[in-house]
């Protein structure tokens, strides 16, 4: 006799007598629909969304950042575990070590945008004239970029570079990642770099040496061929 | 206080590979046999269906199949001269978790070790002098041969189906297979799978260089398959999708797709999950184990008594078991005293991104398996003279990219800005014309006195206990020779037609931030006499002669091979001791 499951979250903790297993479990990825902010308040979104579509400007080969839904995957992975360092070892003492020891600091990625964003408007408003980020033309959001970047633009109370290589790593996630996540917008991203998606099968392709695979690219729930 | 449950005949702690063998074969002998297992119940069909199981995100990104650091971690320092901190989410190694283990998530790469592995330290000192070895070199003979594991890796290759060109029958070199290895009694279960463009090129290269390629022996089998244990597996469809998730397609060979749907049928079996073992109790004496103590989910203390203890769980944490429970000595480097802990290792690795003229080359790299590609021997071990070389060992060096996932498939020309207009265009360019084979050079590393494992002073996991310390650096022979190795893949690279190369060679320090293969071993290793080793040849632990323990831990040094194919078959050669020795006549199977 096997324990039937009531949901693959509790799941049962005594084994025999053959393979636990009911239909229909499973956990399945929640699809992220745009519209509103879980995490950032509007001036934060509107910064992050500023921001992103500079990472990742629009142009002949995908649409920019903003387009892509890069900002709206931030903020619901910001909002999710993730933001919060959901899983990490969290125990002190929080000490600094060697690079080859890894990050050590409490701050979550939800707390360091938090942060990060609020100390670069103040010093935006301070060097252009009491604009803050969104009101900077292209070219000088590309150069407070470069500057967090490169380490010579400091934002008070903020370790700015590491600010800077989260914000590029989840606006590349944010493009790259399968657009359940409500980024890659219809699958811009792997459009333009010619990759086909989730098809499980790729038997027909293994000897197909040199040659496009000419398969419509899909992800976990889009498809061109499904009605929604 | 702990409740009390009744005896059972065997404990086994850690229902992974070892522990699933294990498990499957003493039940095979009449024996009643409860297996704990800290993470979830894991099955193909709930876990990792074909609707979500492709999503780079959730599974290689967000690791959501892995241990979670917040369950157990491990802290990490290079040396003793600093203090080690806690590891706070995974990079340089990514530990399994759950029914299964690693062998749900791994790459299903199969190997066996090269017979002079085995007598290691013996050999390097016939051939080259004992003044040529480092002088903190601890490598040492392992107390068995090739010989004695050929017939157990044949049984662990046979139980997954494994896909090979055998290279080597009975004596007899075999073309097209690796000319170097040990000599197999039988071909492989299955013929090797198809290999991709850069795969093949790579062949070809190799060939033109005087080399022999082969395919790399997989796991991701190339036909349907029924084990001798009745089950079956699938043919692989390449999807990309690999190393880091589970096989929705029942075609990588893990214990899910091999042993349990076997194991979880007999009426003498049970698994419980969620249950976490702190520790393996001893008697008055010391010398006997008693059973083990676990907490389950609810957060009680349970005692399982069991007249025999199989530990099967992974190497770091069989072990700070160990430790935790007082069995052996702990090590320690200052006085060289003490086998717990020493002879700590992990893998050398390192590669070199291709990159090819995007109008002449497409190597579709989303096409692929985890264990997909073609492979060189010439440079592994000792099968070459290092006479003039100023190291010892080596690896294999292949084209094995397993993937084209594009959160991963990054890699642009050096120069490249990382962001914006140009990073775009970079991006589109190479994503298909690039080599990127991370696990392209891959070596073995061997032991020193100053890598240990022990229990760290002062961080706790979350019943209290101290977690497992790493103390681990890389040395210059280890440099040395990952210098060599992809100056050489470099080569080949070039020979393909490479229009750039970028070398990226292993460099110290060692960085637990930076990925390079779970394969941590050493810690509880084996050996012929207990002043030089925590386990006898059969596993059995010198100091508590009913307890075995499994897997990589065993490993007195590494070798340039994956491991997974080496742990299979000593859980079979161990399980053998235990069905015609121990069971029989329990106590000490070897007297030294």
């Amino acid at each position: 006799m096997w324990l039937l499951l009531s949901s693959s979250a509790a799941r049962a903790a005594l084994i025999r007598g053959g393979i636990p297993w009911k239909p229909g479990a499973g956990d399945p990825p929640e699809a992220v629909t745009p519209g509103g902010w879980k995490y950032f308040t509007p001036q934060e979104a509107l910064t992050v969304e500023a921001f992103v579509d500079r990472l990742i400007p629009a142009d002949e080969l995908s649409p920019g950042g903003k387009d892509c839904g890069c900002a709206v995957f931030i903020d619901r992975q910001l909002a999710g575990p993730y933001g919060r360092f959901a899983g990490y070892y969290m125990s002190g003492p929080f000490q600094e070590g060697t690079k080859q020891q890894g990050p050590q600091s409490p701050v979550t990625p939800a707390q360091q945008y938090r942060k990060a964003l609020a100390a670069l408007d103040t010093d935006c408003r301070g060097k252009y004239s009491g604009k803050a980020f969104t009101g900077l033309s292209d070219e000088q959001k590309d150069t407070v970029i470069k500057g967090l970047e490169d380490g010579s633009l400091k934002l008070d109370g903020v370790d700015s570079a590491s600010f800077f290589k989260l914000i590029l790593k989840d606006t590349q996630n944010g493009f790259l990642a399968d657009p359940i996540y409500g980024g890659n917008k219809d699958m811009a991203s792997w459009k333009m770099i010619g990759f086909p998606g989730a098809h499980y099968d790729y038997s027909a392709w293994i000897d197909k040496h040199n040659q496009q695979v000419t398969l419509p690219p899909i992800g976990i729930n889009n498809h061109p061929n499904w009605s929604q | 206080m702990a409740r009390k449950l009744p005896r059972k005949d065997v404990a086994i702690i850690g229902l992974g590979w070892t522990g699933s063998i294990l498990a499957d074969e003493l039940t095979d002998a009449g024996l009643n046999v409860v297996a704990l297992e800290r993470g979830p119940w894991r099955d193909t069909a709930t876990d990792f269906p074909i609707s979500y199981a492709q999503d780079e995100l959730r599974y290689r990104i967000q690791h959501e199949l892995f241990l979670r650091n917040s369950q157990m971690s491990v802290t990490f320092r290079n040396n003793v001269n600093q203090t080690a901190l806690p590891v706070r989410t995974w990079g340089a190694f990514m530990l399994g978790n759950g029914a299964g283990g690693a062998g749900v998530h791994w790459n299903a790469e199969t190997w066996r070790f090269l017979p002079t592995d085995f007598t290691l330290k013996s050999h390097l000192t016939q051939r080259y002098g004992v003044s040529f070895l480092p002088n903190d070199m601890t490598i040492q003979d392992w107390g068995v041969t090739f010989a004695d594991l050929e017939p157990h890796y044949d049984e662990f290759e046979y139980l997954c189906g494994t896909s090979g060109q055998a290279g080597n029958l009975n004596g007899e070199i075999q073309a097209g297979g690796n000319p170097f290895e040990g000599p197999r009694s039988r071909p492989y279960p299955t013929p090797p799978q198809k290999q991709g463009y850069g795969h093949t090129l790579f062949a070809k290269a190799a060939e033109e260089l005087g080399y022999k390629p082969f395919p790399q022996p997989s796991g991701n089998l190339s036909q349907a398959y029924t084990n001798p244990l009745g089950v079956r597996l699938g043919k692989c469809t390449y999807c990309g999708f690999c190393e880091w998730f589970g096989c929705a397609n029942y075609s990588k060979a893990s214990p899910q797709t091999t042993v349990l749907p076997v194991l979880l049928r007999k009426s003498n079996f049970e698994g419980r999950t969620e249950c976490e073992v702190t520790r393996i109790n001893l008697d008055n004496t010391g010398k006997r184990a008693t059973g083990v103590t676990y907490v389950d989910t609810s957060g009680e203390e349970f005692e399982q008594p069991a007249d025999l203890v199989l530990l099967c769980a992974f190497s770091l944490f069989n072990v700070q078991l160990l430790l935790l429970s007082g069995i052996g000595t702990p090590y320690d480097p200052q006085t060289g005293q003490g086998q717990i802990g020493r002879n700590f290792t992990h893998q050398v690795m390192s590669s070199a991104l291709g990159f090819f003229d995007k109008d002449k080359y497409n190597f579709n790299p989303f096409v692929a398996s985890g264990a997909i590609g073609m492979c060189i021997d010439e440079f592994n071990g000792d099968n070459f003279d290092h006479s003039s070389l100023g190291f010892v060992g080596g690896g294999y060096i292949g084209q094995v990219q397993t993937n084209g996932r594009p959160i991963e498939t990054t890699a642009v020309p050096p120069g490249t800005p990382a962001w914006g207009k140009e990073w775009k265009q970079a991006l589109k360019d190479n994503y298909l014309s690039t080599i990127n084979s991370g696990g392209a050079c891959h070596a073995s590393f061997y032991s020193y006195r100053d890598n240990y494992l022990s229990l760290d002073p002062t961080y706790k996991d979350r019943f209290g206990r101290p977690l497992v310390r790493l103390t681990i650096d890389f040395h210059d022979n280890e440099i040395k020779m990952s210098n060599f190795l992809t100056d050489k893949y470099a080569e080949i690279l070039k020979q393909m037609g490479a229009k750039q190369i970028v070398k990226q060679p292993r460099k110290g320090p060692y960085d637990v931030t930076a990925y390079q293969t779970s394969h941590l071993n050493g810690g509880a290793i084996m050996g012929d006499k207990p002043g030089n080793s925590a386990l006898n040849r059969y596993l059995q632990s010198w100091d508590v002669p009913n307890l075995f323990v499994m897997g990589a831990s065993a490993f007195p040094q590494n070798a340039g091979y994956n491991p997974t194919g080496t742990v299979g078959a000593l859980a079979y050669w161990a399980a053998k001791a235990i069905r015609s020795q121990y069971l029989t006549n329990p106590g000490p199977l070897v007297h030294a």
